[in-house]
């Protein structure tokens, strides 16, 4: 364990811990936008620079490990200052739509802004403009609002190992982008777009249904596989406008492309929403769940009096959790009494 | 007549191969054979190439030196080499009207060589010529005499630091690369030469590329690493082809490869080709493209002598530096702390350029003044003008103003007055030369070479250029100078690499010396050195205009009205301030304002 002050404030903290971890961990917040506690450093937007005793030049805590006896201090007049400089240089370059964007209320460049009440006018100058956009079919990549803050890039690296954006160019030409600016097509997992700070990335098919007013968060488990990802469900009325996962999630937060964009069937009108019998005539009836489980139980009864528990076998689905799985596999085993029960993944 | 020696060199370093070096060559090999010279000489002929002699201004250049008797010609060109051979070599009476003049001794009298010494003096494609005047003694000697401790200890004394910039003492360097603890270490050279008008390390490598070598195998033998790699950059062609050859060379008389001179170490060495970025001269940037990542430099520490090169402790000297180590070892640290100031020991190579009478390529003792560099080996500013400032450092530098001209240039004192010794770019400034427009140029050079990685470098030199270019166009605002300043002390402060911390000192150092020069722009919408476009005023004085009729024909706008006898007119609307009618206008009748 290492000990140093910051804010005049005695802590220890654990070897090669960096400045950033280090505040964090003691509850002093630091802004920042680049950062990500899941990533590796990156030190690109500076806000989160902090006054270390005997250092000439204000330092990027996120990138600087702790030294024993080390004085911090993360907020001064100067400090403040600079953090202040370089939102107003971000903001100068940002569309600040914010009325329409799709991240209003959960971006942290906003957030920033709003603390430091930058409006980025102070040295308001060239945009960039982006006429193409992204034809890919999930994610909506508008670079105008992108700060290269490189989380994207990280995340499709350090996480997923697709490395399918990078950045390009120089200068203020600088720009995140697939090879050769083609269209994004990788496995569109969206990890990016939960890494993203800004309303840079987002879902294509989030656009208009719904930001943060009367959207609610609902926990779950994903129904698609057995790795039972949980998930949280953006439901608006009752409808999901997007689906999101926490870092303390088994799954650390990250998803698939199934997990992530393939929540419309919930809401689809082809979905079956009551059980159905089909009858002799071969036309399918709608009937009541208690009817539905009645006339099953019925039918498997009697094959059993008839040819035997063994006739009977189970096939269950990978898109069930584990528990439920376990409770099929009951059921057949001990309800229907045979063995003869296995499961999809296997196939 | 009889001779014992004849040497013909003729300088093939860029300058000279632009200026048609390589025709002069063959004519010289041509009329020399034909004339059967050779014959008659007892020892040695021999016509050969050469490297960069210094005074570009004057190629192509010729040593001719018989029996050590040296004449050099100037302005040499193919249909001029039968003369020399004939009256010079055969005859013995040099052709007095081609020699150098008194302003080539002159630009040489204050030189110290060092690292520039065998430059135009050997064949740098020729391994033989290099080991002819004692090249590799200093590495074969080393490796199997020395500890690699007393080599630290020898440039540790020598007080050697990093010509690449910043300074660094090697020594140190090399201390701290030998104790990193680990089997696999690297040493790189650095060849990633970009600053505007900065041609020191290219010389170093065309005209010697051996000694860039041996610099490395001393380097790779005290710090204990056996793969080395130069990072040059593929804009300089006839470099790489001349390092190429010079390490086949070198491996094939194993100074390179297993066991060199027959002792236990080992050490190679490998040509990695920059693809043009600045920014790639900065040492984290430098290991991710060589790693094969985008070069884009990380924070630091961790230093690269600690983790570098796929994540091995790695040492990493710039060219000049590494080309000073053979003769820091043959000639003894003593010798080289003889050179120098107290902080600041041995030479220094600089591109001198810009207004002056000689520019080219010079070495000089740190610590000179920048009079004795300007006014003695430079020659004073060309065309009779003013010296304004001298420029240093390239787009991390600062201007120093005339004013300071008895500066001793030298780290420390160069530091002082917001300037750097960088690289060694030297621009000399006159009278004509903006100074607000002196900084947009060189802010504009580092906006588009900044890796885009952190804000402050990225958005923030284009807001500092975007001002700039307002001032130069007539927009500038009351508050723009403090605006600059506020600015650029975020950028300074905030940024992540060097690139970004040294941005602002070409903008920072202006304001402090030619505050007035903003102002007017700014205030009067006046650039005082006429050099501002947007702010200048063509019109022709008609009781000085004669009517002939010149500038009507030069304007490239159709701006200028006028008929035989009827003084001319300018339409304002529709000049583009080109300037062509002033430049015509033998009455002086056309006035810039």
């Amino acid at each position: 364990m290492v000990s140093l002050t910051i804010n005049n404030k005695k802590v220890s903290v654990p070897e090669d811990s960096t400045i950033l971890e280090a505040a964090n961990r003691n509850g002093i917040k630091v802004p920042t936008l680049c950062h990500h506690p899941q990533l590796t450093p990156f030190g690109g937007c500076r806000l989160c620079v902090v006054s270390v005793k005997g250092m000439p030049k204000p330092v990027a805590s996120c990138t600087t490990t702790v030294s024993e006896g080390m004085e911090v201090a993360t907020s001064t007049p100067e400090i403040e200052n600079f953090r202040k400089l370089v939102l107003e240089l971000i903001l100068s370059d940002h569309p600040n739509d914010c009325m329409t964007c799709e991240a209003t209320g959960s971006c942290a460049l906003q957030e920033l802004a709003y603390a430091y009440g930058v409006k980025g006018q102070e040295y308001a100058g060239e945009r960039r403009v982006y006429a193409k956009r992204d034809g890919n079919p999930f994610i909506e990549r508008d670079m105008e609002k992108c700060i290269l803050c490189g989380r994207c890039v990280k995340v499709c690296d350090e996480v997923q190992g697709v490395e399918a954006i990078d950045f390009t160019y120089r200068g203020f030409r600088s720009k995140i982008c697939p090879s050769y600016e083609d269209d994004l097509d990788c496995e569109f997992c969206g990890q990016c777009v939960s890494v993203c700070p800004t309303g840079a990335l987002t879902g294509k098919q989030w656009a208009r249904k719904g930001r943060y007013e009367g959207v609610r968060e609902v926990d779950t488990t994903c129904p698609y596989c057995g790795t039972g990802c949980t998930l949280t469900a953006h439901v608006k009325g009752n409808e999901i406008v997007r689906v999101s996962s926490k870092p303390w999630s088994p799954n650390e937060g990250w998803l698939c492309v199934k997990g992530r964009f393939g929540y419309k069937f919930v809401n689809s009108p082809d979905r079956l929403t009551k059980p159905l019998i089909r009858r002799a005539s071969g036309e399918f009836e709608e009937t009541s769940w208690t009817a539905a489980l009645e006339y099953t139980a019925a039918w498997f009864k009697k094959i059993r009096e008839q040819h035997g528990a063994d006739a009977i076998g189970g096939l269950s689905s990978a898109r069930c959790t584990n528990e439920e799985n376990y409770l099929f596999q009951k059921f057949i085993r001990a309800g229907v009494g045979t063995n003869n029960v296995d499961h999809c993944a296997r196939l | 007549m009889q001779r014992n020696n004849i040497e013909i060199r003729v300088c093939m370093g860029t300058g000279g191969v632009a200026s048609g070096g390589a025709e002069v060559l063959a004519a010289f090999r041509q009329e020399v054979a034909a004339s059967g010279i050779a014959a008659s000489v007892k020892e040695h002929c021999s016509t050969h190439q050469v490297g960069c002699r210094g005074l570009c201004a004057k190629d192509v250049l010729v040593d001719v030196a018989i029996d050590g008797e040296k004449v050099t010609y100037q302005f040499i060109k193919p249909d001029m080499v039968p003369r020399i051979v004939k009256e010079h070599l055969l005859e013995n009476k040099p052709v007095d009207e081609w020699r150098v003049g008194e302003d080539y001794e002159r630009f040489g009298r204050k030189q110290i060589k060092v690292v520039l010494a065998d430059c135009g003096r050997i064949d740098p494609e020729e391994i033989d010529a290099y080991i002819a005047i004692g090249g590799y003694e200093s590495s074969r000697d080393v490796l199997l005499n020395w500890y690699p401790e007393e080599v630290v200890t020898e440039i540790k004394q020598s007080g050697l630091r990093g010509r690449g910039g910043a300074g660094f003492p090697t020594g140190l360097k090399w201390e701290l690369g030998k104790k990193a603890p680990d089997d696999i270490k690297y040493i790189i050279c650095n060849a990633d030469e970009g600053d505007p008008g900065a041609f020191m390390d290219r010389a170093v490598i065309e005209g010697n590329p051996h000694s860039v070598i041996e610099g490395m195998i001393i380097g790779a033998y005290a710090i204990c690493a056996h793969h080395g790699y130069v990072y040059i950059r593929a804009e300089y062609p006839l470099a790489v082809e001349r390092l190429k050859r010079a390490l086949d060379q070198a491996r094939e008389r194993g100074f390179l490869g297993n066991r060199l001179f027959g002792s236990n170490f080992d050490f190679d060495i490998k040509v990695k080709l920059g693809a043009g970025a600045f920014v790639c001269g900065e040492e984290t940037a430098l290991i991710a493209s060589i790693e094969g990542q985008r070069g884009m430099p990380r924070p630091k520490p961790p230093f690269p002598v600690n983790k570098g090169l796929w994540q091995r402790p790695t040492v990493i000297n710039n060219v000049e530096t590494l080309a000073n180590i053979p003769t820091i070892i043959r000639k003894g640290c003593g010798w080289y702390t003889s050179y120098g100031t107290e902080k600041s020991r041995g030479t220094k190579v600089f591109a001198l350029t810009g207004k002056i009478k000689n520019p080219g390529l010079i070495e000089v003792p740190m610590g000179i003044t920048l009079r004795e560099i300007v006014e003695e080996i430079g020659g004073g500013i060309a065309g009779g003008k003013a010296l304004k400032a001298v420029q240093t450092g390239g787009p991390s530098g600062g201007c120093i103003p005339a004013s300071m001209l008895d500066l001793n240039v030298d780290y420390e004192s160069l530091a002082k007055v917001g300037s750097i010794v960088g690289s060694g770019g030297m621009i000399v400034l006159d009278e004509d030369n903006c100074m607000v427009n002196m900084a947009q140029y060189f802010v504009k050079f580092t906006q588009e070479e900044s890796c885009g990685k952190c804000v402050p470098c990225r958005v923030g030199t284009k807001r500092l250029l975007e001002i700039l270019e307002r001032i130069t166009k007539g927009q500038g605002r009351e508050d723009d100078i403090e605006r600059l300043e506020t600015l650029s002390g975020g950028i300074r402060n905030m940024s992540l690499c060097g690139l970004g911390q040294t941005a602002p000192n070409p903008v920072l150092s202006t304001i402090k010396y030619f505050r007035e020069e903003y102002e007017a722009h700014i205030r009067d919408k006046k650039c005082p050195s006429k050099t501002c476009k947007a702010l200048l005023t063509y019109s022709i004085d008609e009781k000085l205009c004669k009517a002939c009729g010149a500038c009507l024909r030069a304007c490239p706008a159709g701006a200028i009205t006028g008929e035989k006898k009827v003084p001319h007119k300018i339409d304002q609307a529709k000049c583009i301030k080109c300037g062509s009618c002033y430049d015509v206008c033998k009455f002086k009748s056309v006035m810039r304002d």
